[in-house]
């Protein structure tokens, strides 16, 4: 915290003098974070007129700040459009989401807490060969993947989806490092209890982490919510879109109404804001310690 | 622990009924795979493999086939290389570079020391401002494409304009002057400068009150000299990982501009313009892989090129 103890008379980091000029300042910086608030707030809003709009009202040249007639039942018509498999897409986009989420810490800790952990002669060599992987840019791979994928004919399945995005070399980095810092006190009680380095994993680390847990699971579940390029690639029959790519495809092929697509975009953004609501101290702990969205 | 040399691994079912019983160089040995396995292997068949089949793959000719048929040598890097939309694709990145960049670098430093400053709702603000790195790029896309940029006149944009009696304008579509620039890169300023601001915050937390007070003792004035000569050079870690980590992001940007103008010539970014020939119409994925490869080394490249201008971790983390 940057809180400057007040009876050392020592300056605020960013200075703000008693002079009128300071206070000029002062009242400009605030005049600054509305309008950025207002800037950040505004397209969620128009999520939110859009989807409780009648498409008259929206494609109106007369622009109204709210909707002219609120339309609840926008939801319904969207999920019994029958050119839009909405539904589908959502329970997609959930096992992608939840399945890809659990199966990367996952093997991401284990993986992990055998670097950390566990004497072995060559752990080392194994560990640079994973980092070597965090040098390759993601997205660059993604034509290498298809030609896995493919071969291995999970195009168009929630397997192709999944697996290939569940071994995160920058995940198992983190979580080697988060054990190295581990208490080894923990451990030692466990051993002596005569438990195995599983029980001690299980009973014992992952209890023990679980804030650290939250932090890349929050990260991660947004990540593969709104990845986007990868289910692209593989979905290339409409049973296997995720919410992201539906979206992506009714706007370029112009198939569902402008209310319907916004009452779409705002159901794809809940499950996130809901996150967000319970989630977002674990969020910030998470972007601060990884420095990285990935 | 013994002081055997490791023997054959012990086949599974002994493994499971002696776990508790297997001690010293030999069972560690053993539970270190148990660990570290399978993710090891998933790496192996997703990580290398993938790189390895499309290093292949770059030196033959490959339409429609995972499975090399024409051995071309150098031919698919020459003819990428000497590519005029690939080329151009390259441009259009480094146009986008040239403006998300600064902008980003500069607004996520600038809320990032507003919401540091304030003393009631810090909270609020720092929510407000991060909440859109929730958004994925496919909804923010939409919502510029169809509601603020959108080229007829119920866009919001078009809307403003009309009231100050100007005509709309085609946001996404008018190339001369290049206006679509301004949706592009402000879709991608609302979704990462949280994120940004998040990563500075951090760093400003981490300076020490105690430099701020020795400046005050040094007389330096409060604001723009205390700024200019603690703040910043305390940020340089901070600010090091700030432009490399958005540099990295928009060398591989693909999902706003595909979403808002999709697979133009006269603004198509790299990964658009590779996801075009080798999963479009023609699958080519011998040149996919071969413009997939040189990307990558660019990426590294300038990656490398800016620890070294910049010595990552030199500076007090």
């Amino acid at each position: 915290m940057t809180a400057i103890d007040r009876t050392t008379g020592a300056p605020q980091p960013i200075g703000y003098s008693r002079s009128t000029l300071g206070r000029v300042a002062l009242v400009l910086r605030w005049i600054a974070l509305f309008i950025a608030v207002i800037l950040f707030l505004l397209p969620f809003y128009l999520v939110l007129r859009n989807a409780l709009s009648t498409e008259s009202d929206i494609t109106s040249p007369s622009w109204t700040l709210f909707p002219k007639h609120l339309q609840w039942g926008n939801i319904k018509e969207l999920f019994n459009d029958t050119q839009v498999p909405m539904a589908r897409a959502l329970y997609n986009s959930a096992v992608v989401g939840v399945l890809g989420t659990a199966g990367q810490l996952l093997l991401a800790s284990m993986a992990g807490y055998g670097l950390a952990r566990i004497p072995y002669r060559h752990a080392d060599k194994v560990f640079y060969a994973i980092v070597a992987t965090l040098m390759i840019p993601g997205a660059v791979t993604f034509i290498p993947s298809f030609i896995v994928v493919s071969s291995l004919g999970w195009v168009s399945t929630l397997r192709g989806l999944i697996i290939p995005t569940l071994f995160s070399g920058f995940a198992a980095f983190l979580f080697r490092q988060y054990f190295l810092n581990f208490p080894r006190e923990l451990e030692e009680a466990a051993r002596v209890d005569g438990a195995g380095h599983f029980g001690t994993f299980w009973r014992i680390v992952v209890p023990n982490s679980l804030p650290f847990f939250a932090a890349l699971a929050a990260i991660t579940f947004i990540g593969n919510w709104n990845s986007f390029l990868w289910p692209l690639v593989i979905g290339q029959d409409s049973s296997s879109w995720t919410i992201q790519v539906a979206m992506s495809t009714f706007v370029t092929a112009q198939t569902i109404n402008i209310h319907e697509l916004f009452m779409a975009v705002a159901v794809s953004i809940l499950p996130l804001v809901l996150i967000f609501a319970f989630l977002q101290r674990y969020l910030i702990q998470g972007v601060t310690q990884s420095g990285i969205k990935d | 622990m013994s002081t055997r040399t490791a023997p054959a691994p012990v086949p599974r079912e002994s493994a499971r009924r002696g776990a508790r019983r297997t001690k010293g160089i030999a069972g560690n040995t053993l539970w270190f795979w148990l660990f570290v396995g399978p993710f090891v292997v998933g790496l192996l068949i997703f990580s290398y493999l993938p790189i390895i089949w499309s290093l292949i793959l770059s030196f033959f000719e490959a339409y429609n086939t995972v499975t090399p048929s024409k051995f071309v040598g150098f031919g698919n890097y020459v003819d990428m290389l000497t590519d005029h939309n690939f080329l151009s694709s390259l441009g259009t990145f480094t146009l986008f570079a040239i403006f998300i960049v600064p902008l980003t670098f500069v607004l996520s430093l600038a809320l990032a020391l507003l919401v540091n400053q304030v003393k009631i709702a810090r909270a609020f603000f720092r929510s407000v401002f991060f909440l859109p790195t929730a958004c994925s790029y496919v909804v923010a896309s939409l919502i510029w494409r169809l509601s603020i940029f959108n080229g007829v006149r119920f866009g919001l944009m078009n809307t403003i304009l009309g009231w100050f009696g100007i005509d709309g304008i085609a946001w996404l579509s008018t190339v001369d002057p290049p206006w679509y620039w301004i949706p592009i890169v402000t879709v991608r300023l609302w979704l990462q400068l949280g994120f940004y601001m998040i990563l500075f915050i951090a760093g400003l937390q981490r300076i020490s009150p105690s430099l701020y007070e020795a400046a005050y003792v040094d007389g330096a004035k409060p604001g723009w000299q205390t700024f200019r000569y603690i703040t910043l050079p305390q940020l340089r870690a901070t600010s090091v990982a700030v432009l490399i980590l958005n540099l990295i992001a928009a060398y591989q940007a693909f999902d706003e501009f595909y979403n808002l103008i999709g697979n133009v010539n006269f603004a198509r970014p790299p990964l658009v313009y590779l996801y075009g020939i080798s999963l479009g119409s023609i699958q080519d994925l011998g040149h996919g892989s071969a413009g997939a490869l040189i990307l990558a080394v660019i990426i590294m490249l300038v990656t490398l090129l800016q620890n070294k201008i910049f010595g990552f971790g030199k500076a007090g983390d």
